[in-house]
């Protein structure tokens, strides 16, 4: 009897869920459309609105969360399996926090201090973690100017101190804003003031140098002036330095994805400095840009709604699929890009509401899910992809598994959901290539502008008429000798018949 | 006028036909031996301004057929921003400045070319354009991005070579030496800035003008 009982309250319970799913969604695809959450830019940088590629699950505050102090400015945000680990920077703490799922996430346990055989067992001001294989813990603790390794229970193995250089000022204290670690235990470390790009340690905990350090924008007519310029009036000019990062991620092949975000707007409109590199193990930039556009976030920075300026990246998040999800602190936005560099969505926004920022400060990946921090709002926010946005995703992932026709399956679908996706064409496009059907390919690319693979499925299409017409082709040429030949050759007979005596005479009697 | 070769007497019916198709090929003569073909142009009227607007007409159609028929590799158009008539005007216009500029300031040089003969030279100079173009833009469709070197390096023959006629076309017309033909080419383009400044002053004096009237009568009507 209570076994039936149960079984009918579940029943019911599923069932009202589902009237509400169904209810809910036409109300929510209108507001879309009111407010343009996602979009994307088109081929001429128009902006081409289109469905949600995620949702917001939940946003979790320090309520939700159930902590006993509420947080206070949480900056960064790391992921390790199925745990979260969230710094509170403001309470110099770190919080485990397990993802049951996306709706669920509990508090496992909170650290704010470790054992060992060093004079401040505590952090502060905490602003980046990252959990190696063997669950080591690596802290960037900010206040202490260190960082620190500690092993899976919390017992101080070694720490990173301020790099031996003496390019450094010594006055000025090292401050370590983010980490990343690779599987060698080798750190690379954004610290706030080194602008000579990320610090490396080796595993042994020696500092190794700097890597991949941005480029710097270059202005002729500065050089110019500064020739000209006495010492003084030099000294007070801006020098040619790179700009530091922001942040930094290491993607699962061991690159290192680096954002900037404060850069000149005038640079990044020219192209002569990156929002974001990859970079490999020599510190070389290897992010392929194939897109329309630069890999900037937003192309219009005038102003409109209290904001203007460029994009800010301050972190970046790199799924198993190769998209990169960069999150702009200026506007509130996520952009996420293929691997080929083009915007796969757009979306987000400054605000109260859930979906939207206030100050924006690190994002992270469980699976295709993106969980952001935002350090005003004090807030989690989980976003869950959408059935447009796993549409999306498996035609991608299709695709770089070898199997095309599903993939340029799920992109038919994509189109089918949103025409003005423009990545949807190029992907049917490239199916279609990969099944060898080069006309049709032809037509999705010239749809959307896309030359390089249309040329690659023209000089196709162009070798196979070749092939197939090639006797007509011989025939044409032959014909185009051999009339005029066989014209010149009747004209010479009709010429000597008209002038020749015989003729003549007869003519004339 | 007083030729001193046989002037064609004013053709009728179908012989004014012939004249203007021979006219019309005449042009062919004129890209392959300009300094030889525009003298002939005007001084043995060998071209006709029939033929000459027949040549401006096809410059103007291939360059709307090119933005319509050239492969997108290179051409891409967005039609949202595309204003026919200032398309058509971003040759007709730079094409009268340039005739009334040229002839403007060779006539008080003791040029030889009247107003007519320069726009007539001209736009027989224009012929490589369509030429060159028109089979270019069928042959766009038969490349890949690799080659596209080929339709670069062709279009931009076709508008070299346009430009060279036109200045052989002015020196022969105005009977002028090589050195004082390159003087005039440029003190030529340097006349078409100067149209271009007084009228942008001209149209925002009149815009300001007619912005005062309309302000005075907004004025009176608001006081009523």
């Amino acid at each position: 009897m209570r076994l039936k009982n149960l079984f009918i309250r579940t029943a019911a319970v599923l069932l009202s869920a589902a009237a509400v799913f169904l209810m809910t969604e036409p109300v929510t695809v209108t507001a879309k459309e009111e407010y343009g959450y996602t979009y994307n830019y088109d081929y001429w940088g128009d902006v081409q609105e289109g469905p949600d590629l995620y949702s917001v699950c939940k946003v979790f505050t320090s309520a939700d969360l159930k902590l006993d102090q509420k947080l206070n400015n949480p900056q960064g945000l790391y992921a390790h399996g199925d745990l979260l680990y969230l710094c509170d920077s403001g309470n110099n703490r770190i919080i485990e926090i397990r993802r049951v799922s996306p709706e669920k996430l509990e508090v496992n346990r909170i650290i704010d201090s470790f054992n060992g055989p060093v004079e401040v067992t505590t952090f502060q001001n905490p602003t980046d973690l990252a959990v190696s294989e063997e669950g080591e813990f690596f802290i960037a603790d900010q206040g202490n100017a260190r960082i620190l390794k500690l092993d899976k229970d919390l017992n101080y193995m070694m720490q990173f101190d301020k790099p031996v250089d003496n390019t450094l000022d010594p006055k000025i204290a090292f401050q370590p804003k983010k980490i990343v670690i690779d599987t060698a235990g080798r750190v690379y470390c954004v610290a706030a003031g080194i602008n000579k790009g990320l610090v490396k340690y080796e595993a042994d905990g020696t500092f190794s140098g700097f890597v991949g350090a941005t480029r710097v924008s270059f202005d002729w007519t500065d050089y110019i002036w500064k020739r000209f310029a006495t010492q003084e009036q030099r000294a007070r000019m801006e020098s040619f330095v790179p700009t530091e990062y922001d942040n930094a991620y290491m993607d699962y092949e061991g690159f290192i994805y680096a954002c900037a975000g404060s850069l000149k707007p005038d640079d990044l409109r020219n192209g002569t400095v990156d929002a974001v590199r990859k970079l490999n193990l020599m510190g070389n930039d290897i992010l392929v840009r194939n897109g329309d556009w630069d890999v900037l976030g937003d192309l219009y920075w005038g102003y409109g709604g209290g904001y203007e300026g460029p994009s800010y990246f301050t972190d970046v998040t790199v799924m198993d699929n190769d998209i990169y999800v960069c999150l702009d602190r200026n506007r509130g936005r996520l952009f996420g890009y293929d691997d080929q560099g083009r915007i796969v969505f757009c979306f987000g926004g400054n605000g109260n509401m859930d979906g939207y920022f206030r100050r924006p400060a690190a994002i992270e990946h469980i699976g295709h899910e993106l969980y952001v921090v935002d350090s005003l709002d004090c807030a989690l926010t989980v976003f869950v992809p959408t059935e447009f946005g796993n549409l999306v995703y498996s035609a991608i992932e299709e695709f770089d598994e070898g199997h095309y026709e599903a993939s340029g399956e799920a992109w038919e679908e994509v189109m089918r959901l949103n025409g003005n996706y423009d990545l949807a064409y190029i992907g049917i496009g490239r199916s279609l290539l990969r099944q060898e059907r080069y006309e049709e390919a032809m037509k999705y690319f010239e749809l959307k502008y896309d030359e390089e693979n249309y040329s690659k499925a023209y000089k196709q299409y162009r070798k196979i008429w070749v092939e197939e017409h090639i006797g007509w082709i011989v025939a044409v040429i032959l014909i185009l000798f051999l009339v005029p030949l066989g014209i010149g050759r009747v004209r010479k007979v009709k010429n000597e018949i008209d002038t020749s005596d015989y003729f003549l005479r007869k003519k004339n009697g | 006028m007083e030729g001193t070769t046989k002037a064609v007497s004013i053709p009728a019916g179908r012989d004014k036909w012939n004249h203007y198709i021979d006219s019309l090929k005449f042009a062919l003569y004129c890209i392959t031996h300009p300094l030889d073909g525009f003298w002939d142009l005007t001084h043995e009227r060998r071209g006709t301004m029939a033929a000459a607007n027949t040549i401006l007409f096809l410059t103007i159609l291939v360059r709307i057929l090119k933005l319509r028929y050239t492969s997108f590799l290179f051409m891409k158009v967005y039609w949202e921003d595309l204003n026919i008539f200032l398309y058509i005007a971003s040759i007709l216009f730079p094409l009268a400045l340039w005739v009334i500029g040229n002839w403007g300031l060779t006539t008080l040089f003791d040029g030889k070319g009247r107003l007519g003969q320069v726009y007539m030279a001209t736009c027989y100079a224009l012929t490589p354009y369509p030429l060159i173009q028109f089979p270019l833009m069928i042959f766009s469709h038969f490349v890949t991005i690799d080659e596209a070197e080929f339709y670069a390096m062709l279009s931009v023959i076709s508008l070299i070579w346009a430009a060279f006629l036109v200045v052989a076309a002015m020196g022969q017309i105005h009977e002028y030496s090589a050195g004082k033909n390159i003087l005039f080419t440029i003190a030529s383009l340097f006349a078409m800035l100067v149209m271009i400044f007084i009228l942008m002053i001209f149209f925002s004096m009149i815009s300001q003008g007619v912005a005062y009237f309309v302000s005075l009568v907004k004025e009176i009507l608001f006081r009523l």
